[in-house]
């Protein structure tokens, strides 16, 4: 067991070892300065400026960078809707799938062009090689979205009052040739050498010892697996995600999968750290996040390796920990850590079915999603910090009676009331979903009944767990639930629209606001907010608001299962 | 208007770059690596097996793998989704157990592993633990009329340590097990 441990604190180790240099130079990059990449990098920039249409001296307001953001957003919706409901005779489809329902071709949609990657299909019967290619281009563009759209408040937030936030679209060009792209080649290749297939071919057909025939689905799985990971998407390839053997074979592929998820949401912060020159208050926030994520991820690995006393109760050794739903290669420690790291993040990838765990780790994963920004979504997880920030700013304020400022900038009212609608539109969104979805099926549990593979607590636990996952767009999920219907994949896709698009406008538009804003340098009054004191100010909001808000929920549904189980 | 225009520039680009290059750029690294990207395989005689991907054994006569929820289909992978306290799901683990006892004359119920009674994620785990490779060792001796201590030797030596001999669990790879078994029954 110890070797499981010991895996898993390699892991963390490696990740800040590689986020912080990493950090520096997403610092850079987005901060126009020299980098070392811009001799062999810098003229595919200029070709995609060029063929574009795109000044890159140009910078323009907040309002402007958002609606560059959401009409090219539109656009990737409109082309994701046409090849995923015409897939069947589009080329590059030698295994014969047929195309989506109109219903489903909406939620995958919406699901990955916001990086979300909530999956009501699985990919091995679903998707054609075209449509994952289609699938995995999101994959990029969203989680450059994310990243632009991040660099684009951290403009907001330096010392100067300005009208300008930078250039959306250079933001997004440099994400992309700069940072996912290259590290992509780095991952996808190291999952080829450790046996992820990358062929255009078809099933592979071969015969068991047995003399039956089997079928092996495959296709261009490694250079999706890099992208999903690091991008924080999590859509699969292959239904299991990461839990199948072709996406995941060996124990260090699953460390370098492992790692990708958090590296870039951690490398974001010390990004800011760096473009502002406030490196202490890039470790402010990384301790807030850090203490968060640790305390998510504790009780998960041990109740994991404790296993489940159910199974105990028969006879059967538990020193393998719960090994329902999990791979063998892995084992229940790296598999509990993947499920909070894909959680904190808005990943959503799994290496382990969440459906199976024990309630405990159920419900960190929950309350991973329900926070949402412990370390977050490639730079949108920032974004939610950052209202979070506000709102601490401001409280703190009010208690030692000063008037609040971030950063040299006053906060006030109109601020205010963003970031508050921002903060409790997520639990809005998540017990509207659910609520809704448990009358429906205590009004009508036969009609319903193919919804849950659970009875009890645990079958609500699915429900919930499909609008956190929504909403937080993070796309994991109880598998368990039946949510290829006409119910779950509208109400899912709209829970998905606006919990991406608002809390992206929302700390834009306060970014923008404080922006424009006379600058006041810091004096002795100032509340300084890169001190242990204020992190646990932010701490404090950030569970009342966003923990302690669905606290009732968690009561229903692990918290239950956890008494009866134990 | 602009925008829009720019959108669908800059969208195309992306899609020549990341949904084209990027992909064949993959492609062509893993025509270097082992089993040119189309999935580990190894040729013995003329069968191709996928040793990365798990299957079905015949408990009379081979080492069993994980009970999966797809029953071993690799082109629809799956686990079963059932929660820790599904009493369904308890009953199923149960008869598993009573099947095991059945099976593999001499074994206690407290020497069988989890991993044994309990389906893997994908429903396609090609490894099992090696208590429950050795669990088996009696019943795979005797169908096969092999010695016990020729089949655990045979175990020992398939044992996968872990990464670097530190990190993660100790395992066995069912398929290579087995057919290091019929190389040994053909001896």
């Amino acid at each position: 067991m110890w070797q499981e441990i010991l895996g898993v604190g390699l892991m963390f180790a490696l990740l800040l070892l590689f986020a912080i240099p990493l950090g520096k130079h997403i610092g850079q990059v987005l901060n126009f300065e020299k980098n070392w990449s811009d001799p062999f990098l810098g003229f595919i920039d200029r070709l995609f400026y060029r063929i574009a249409g795109i000044d890159e001296m140009q910078q323009v307001s907040w309002q402007n960078n958002l609606k560059a953001m959401l009409t090219i957003n539109a656009g990737w919706f409109v082309l994701s809707m046409l090849v995923l409901s015409n897939m069947s005779w589009l080329p590059l489809n030698p295994d014969g799938i047929a195309s989506m329902s109109p219903d489903l071709a909406f939620n995958t949609s919406v699901s990955f062009i916001t990086n979300t990657n909530l999956q009501h299909y699985s990919g091995e019967t679903g998707l054609s090689y075209l449509g994952q290619m289609t699938l995995m281009l999101w994959q990029f563009i969203s989680a450059a979205t994310g990243m632009a759209i991040c660099a684009v408040v951290f403009q907001g937030m330096r010392e100067r009052a300005s009208e300008k936030l930078g250039n959306f679209y250079v933001f997004f060009v440099r994400s992309i040739t700069r940072v996912l792209l290259p590290l992509s080649i780095l991952a996808a290749s190291i999952y080829v050498f450790q046996g992820v297939p990358m062929t255009f071919l078809g099933k592979a057909l071969t015969e068991n010892l047995q003399g039956d025939g089997i079928e092996i689905s495959r296709g261009p799985v490694a250079a999706f697996v890099a992208i999903k990971q690091l991008g924080t998407n999590g859509g699969g390839f292959f239904g299991p995600n990461s839990a199948h053997p072709l996406e995941n074979p060996t124990y260090l592929s699953n460390m370098v999968e492992t790692i990708s998820i958090l590296l870039i949401p951690i490398a974001m912060l010390f990004a800011m750290g760096h473009v502002l020159k406030r490196r202490k208050l890039a470790w402010t926030f990384f301790g807030v996040m850090c203490l968060g994520f640790l305390l998510l991820l504790l009780p998960a690995i041990a109740s994991e390796l404790e296993g489940n006393p159910a199974i105990a109760a028969m006879g059967i050794q538990q020193n393998q920990g719960s090994m329902e739903g999990k791979e063998v290669r892995f084992g229940a420690a790296a598999s509990a850590y993947w499920a909070i790291n894909t959680t904190c993040t808005s990943n959503g990838s799994v290496n382990a079915m969440h459906d199976s765990m024990t309630p405990l780790t159920g419900m960190s994963a929950m309350l991973g999603m329900m926070t949402n920004c412990f370390f977050g979504g490639v730079g949108v997880g920032f974004l939610n910090f950052y209202v979070f920030v506000i709102l601490a700013v401001f409280i703190s304020g009010l208690m030692v009676g000063r008037t609040p400022e971030f950063l040299g900038k006053k906060i006030e009212a109109r601020e205010m009331k963003i970031a508050m609608i921002i903060a409790l539109l997520h639990p809005l969104l998540v017990m509207l979903g659910t609520g809704l979805a448990t009358y429906l099926y205590a009004q009508n549990p036969d009609a319903c009944a193919a919804w849950l593979s659970n009875p009890g607590s645990h079958g609500f636990s699915q429900m919930l767990y499909e609008f956190c996952s929504a909403s937080a767009n993070n796309g994991s999920g109880f598998e368990g639930l039946g949510d290829n219907t006409l119910f779950w994949n509208l109400s899912t896709g709209l829970i998905i629209l606006t919990a991406r698009y608002l809390p992206i406008i929302g700390p834009v538009a306060i970014a923008g606001l404080l922006a424009q804003k006379q600058y006041i340098p810091e004096s002795a009054g100032t509340l300084r907010t890169d001190t242990a004191t204020f992190g646990t100010m932010v701490f404090a909001v950030i569970f009342i608001i966003a923990a302690l808000a669905f606290f009732p929920t968690l009561v229903l549904g692990p918290l239950t299962e956890y008494f009866m189980l134990y | 208007m602009k925008d829009l225009l720019t959108a669908v520039r800059l969208t195309l680009w992306c899609a020549l770059l990341l949904s084209i290059v990027y992909p064949l750029l993959i492609w062509s690294i893993a025509q270097l690596s082992p089993g040119q990207g189309q999935g580990v395989q190894e040729m013995l005689g003329a069968k191709v097996h996928f040793t990365g991907v798990g299957q079905n054994f015949d408990p009379k006569t081979h080492f069993q793998s994980r009970p999966s929820a797809v029953n071993y289909n690799a082109a629809g992978a799956g686990g079963s989704n059932k929660g820790p306290s599904n009493p369904d799901y308890l009953i199923e683990v149960k008869n598993r157990i009573d099947t095991l006892l059945k099976q593999n004359p001499g074994l206690q119920t407290s020497g069988i592993p989890a991993d044994l009674v309990t389906a893997s994620g994908a429903g396609l785990d090609p490894h099992i633990s090696v208590q429950a490779a050795k669990i088996q060792v009696r019943r795979v001796a005797m169908a096969n009329q092999l010695q016990e201590e020729q089949v655990k030797k045979l175990v020992e030596l398939q044992i996968e340590r872990p990464f670097l001999g530190l990190f993660g669990p100790d395992r066995i790879n069912v398929l290579k097990l087995n057919l290091a078994l019929d190389q040994l029954r053909k001896k």
